[in-house]
């Protein structure tokens, strides 16, 4: 205990520094997970059969292992940053894939028939009626891959990422079991306050009348 | 205002749903298309505002090919009910009304007076705008449905079987609604349902199909009393050719004009007097001028005697009435269904003129049983 208080007594700044880092390259990840899955996620309830196709090969990748895929960046992308997050990113899709398909999906066909019927244009149907509907689906999607991303972003540090991972191997390495608990504890303690926040955020976004019906 | 022209729809794997039909109707009409499960009577409607596309021929609206109009501005101009009602849940009443208005890009306040405005004609108070469609119940729903596609005063509105899935006496009283509503603005309807009655009830003419094919389309006088072949008249049921016998058409004709009233400022004493005298169980409750007022029976009487003194104070006010130029179709409809005893029948300044008692039917019963034997003989 006593080690690490002098830890972070000697090396504050360069700890926030880690953070930084780590909330960088998993929120990166996630961001461009969302911006791809989402959209993508709403073409495939389109497509019905290319759905099953496209949601198979995303859960063969989900099985990689983790380190495996990082490794696998480096011939490619080289060191750092970049390769963490597009490994990081991949695994991101398909939670956040999987759950807009099925919020999607699950929307009254009776709705959409009668937005169809109103006039509405597939985009107008999109964004007043299957995403409001099917948000609080897709949210519960991008909150679980972005947990898992701030863990898994751990691993980022070994191929120079940097990020909170960076303690935990030095202290693998170096035998200091209070340099791995320094990187290891605050990751648990942004995981949980970060899916605090998008809990949140899913209550922000979730229109007020679905957030009644679903209480009731 | 609407033309079929030989219009045609064949599925994919050669089922045909609808087959060469030629049908014109006129602005301000209310058309029911009826039929078994099945004969094209949904496929047909959808096909005018394509939601479901033609294989062959030419629908027009005013004489414009539908099939050369943007189907999303073509949907705006129409109007468009559900069974299943499709209010979305996450918006307000409001919301759901002026949905149409908002694809429209109209503002937000004169969004926010054309649903008030719209809100009257339902007898539904403003302060429903701001509530939830699941805070509401099935029948007030529909009503919204109903106005929401009224909203941005489409000319023309398609109903699929729109009150299907209400429960009988709030489907009975939606339609009222509805009929006096459409025949209030004018609007065209066409409405697809499945049963007879709502169709007799509401439809200025009816289109019956089977198998995709056209059988009959007329009124419903004239489908009643000349049935096109034993599949209309299956279709449309004994019972109701019975009560389409054309020498009974106004309740007039049928009423008894004798009955027995009370004016409000007599004592409950003086009224079971009158109960006794004439052999009756209720006794409808006129003014000086015979307006109509209400009805007392002896039931309540039983219970209010010892608390009130007059007639007037338990005069009970809602109540079944028709009008003297009610079709007995429809009273002896409302009579069965709803289970009442009588109807009092009014004037058009609601002076009451007669009343149509349980007794009343055994009269149309006997005459058209015993009445047409006599006519084939």
């Amino acid at each position: 205990m006593q080690d690490i208080i002098l830890f972070f007594q000697n090396n504050w700044g360069e700890f926030l520094v880690k953070v930084w880092e780590h909330l960088y390259i998993s929120l990166i990840a996630g961001m461009l997970g969302i911006l791809v899955a989402v959209p993508l996620g709403i073409v495939l309830t389109r497509f019905k059969r290319g759905a099953s196709f496209v949601m198979g090969v995303l859960s063969v990748i989900q099985t990689f292992p983790s380190f495996a895929i990082l490794a696998f960046f480096i011939p490619l992308l080289g060191v750092g940053k970049v390769p963490a997050i597009v490994a990081l990113f991949l695994y991101s899709v398909l939670p956040i894939l999987r759950n807009t398909y099925t919020g999607v999906r699950a929307v009254d066909p009776n709705l959409l028939e009668a937005g169809k019927g109103m006039g509405m244009t597939v985009l107008e149907r999109i964004w007043h009626v299957e995403l409001p509907l099917a948000i609080p689906v897709i949210m519960a999607g991008i909150r679980l891959s972005i947990v898992y991303l701030i863990g898994w972003a751990t691993l980022a540090a070994f191929i120079g990422a940097g990020g909170l991972g960076d303690y935990i191997f030095s202290g693998l390495n170096n035998y200091q079991p209070e340099l791995i608990l320094v990187g290891a504890i605050p990751v648990t303690i942004i995981a949980l306050l970060v899916d605090l926040l998008l809990g949140k955020v899913e209550i922000g976004v979730t229109p007020k009348a679905i957030r009644k019906i679903k209480e009731a | 205002m609407l033309t079929f022209d030989h219009v045609s729809k064949v599925y994919e794997g050669g089922k045909k749903a609808v087959n060469d039909l030629s049908l014109h109707f006129e602005k301000g009409e209310f058309i029911c298309f009826i039929g078994p499960s099945g004969c094209g009577k949904t496929t047909t409607m959808k096909m005018i505002n394509r939601l479901i596309e033609p294989t062959s021929g030419q629908i027009l609206i005013n004489g414009e090919d539908i099939m050369k109009k943007d189907p999303v501005k073509l949907r705006r101009e129409i109007g468009y009910v559900i069974q299943q009602i499709g209010l979305l849940p996450h918006m307000t009443i409001q919301e759901n009304i002026t949905l149409v208005l908002k694809l429209l890009k109209w503002p937000e306040d004169k969004r926010k007076a054309r649903a008030q405005e719209l809100l009257k004609l339902v007898d539904m108070t403003p302060d429903y705008l701001e509530r939830y469609p699941h805070e509401l119940s099935g029948g007030q729903q529909q009503r919204i449905g109903v106005l929401r596609a009224l909203a941005a005063d489409q000319p023309l509105i398609l109903m699929d079987e729109p009150f299907g899935a209400l429960d009988p006496i709030t489907r009975d009283a939606l339609q009222d609604e509805f009929k006096k509503l459409q025949q209030k603005l004018g609007k065209t309807i066409v409405f697809v349902t499945h049963d007879m009655d709502e169709a007799i009830k509401l439809a200025d003419r009816i289109v019956i199909m089977r198998d995709g094919q056209l059988v009959q389309c007329d009124t419903p006088d004239e489908i009643l009393r000349n049935p096109a072949d034993e599949f209309v008249e299956d279709f449309i049921g004994k019972d109701r050719l019975v009560q389409a016998r054309p020498n009974i058409q106004a309740v007039e004709q049928i009423m008894s004009r004798t009955p027995v009233t009370i004016t409000p400022d007599k004592t409950l004493q003086e009224a079971i007097q009158l109960m006794k005298e004439r052999r009756v169980d209720s006794l409808l409750v006129v003014d000086e001028t015979n307006l109509l007022l209400g009805y007392v029976d002896i039931e309540s009487i039983d219970r209010n005697r010892k608390k009130f003194q007059l007639v007037g104070d338990i005069t009970e006010k809602s109540f079944l009435k028709v009008e003297q130029q009610a079709l007995v179709r429809n009273t002896v409809r409302q009579i069965l269904k709803r289970g009442v005893k009588y109807v009092p029948v009014i004037d058009e300044e609601g002076r009451l003129v007669g009343i149509v008692t349980r007794a009343s039917l055994v009269d149309i019963v006997y005459d058209s049983i015993w009445g047409e034997e006599d006519t084939v003989q």
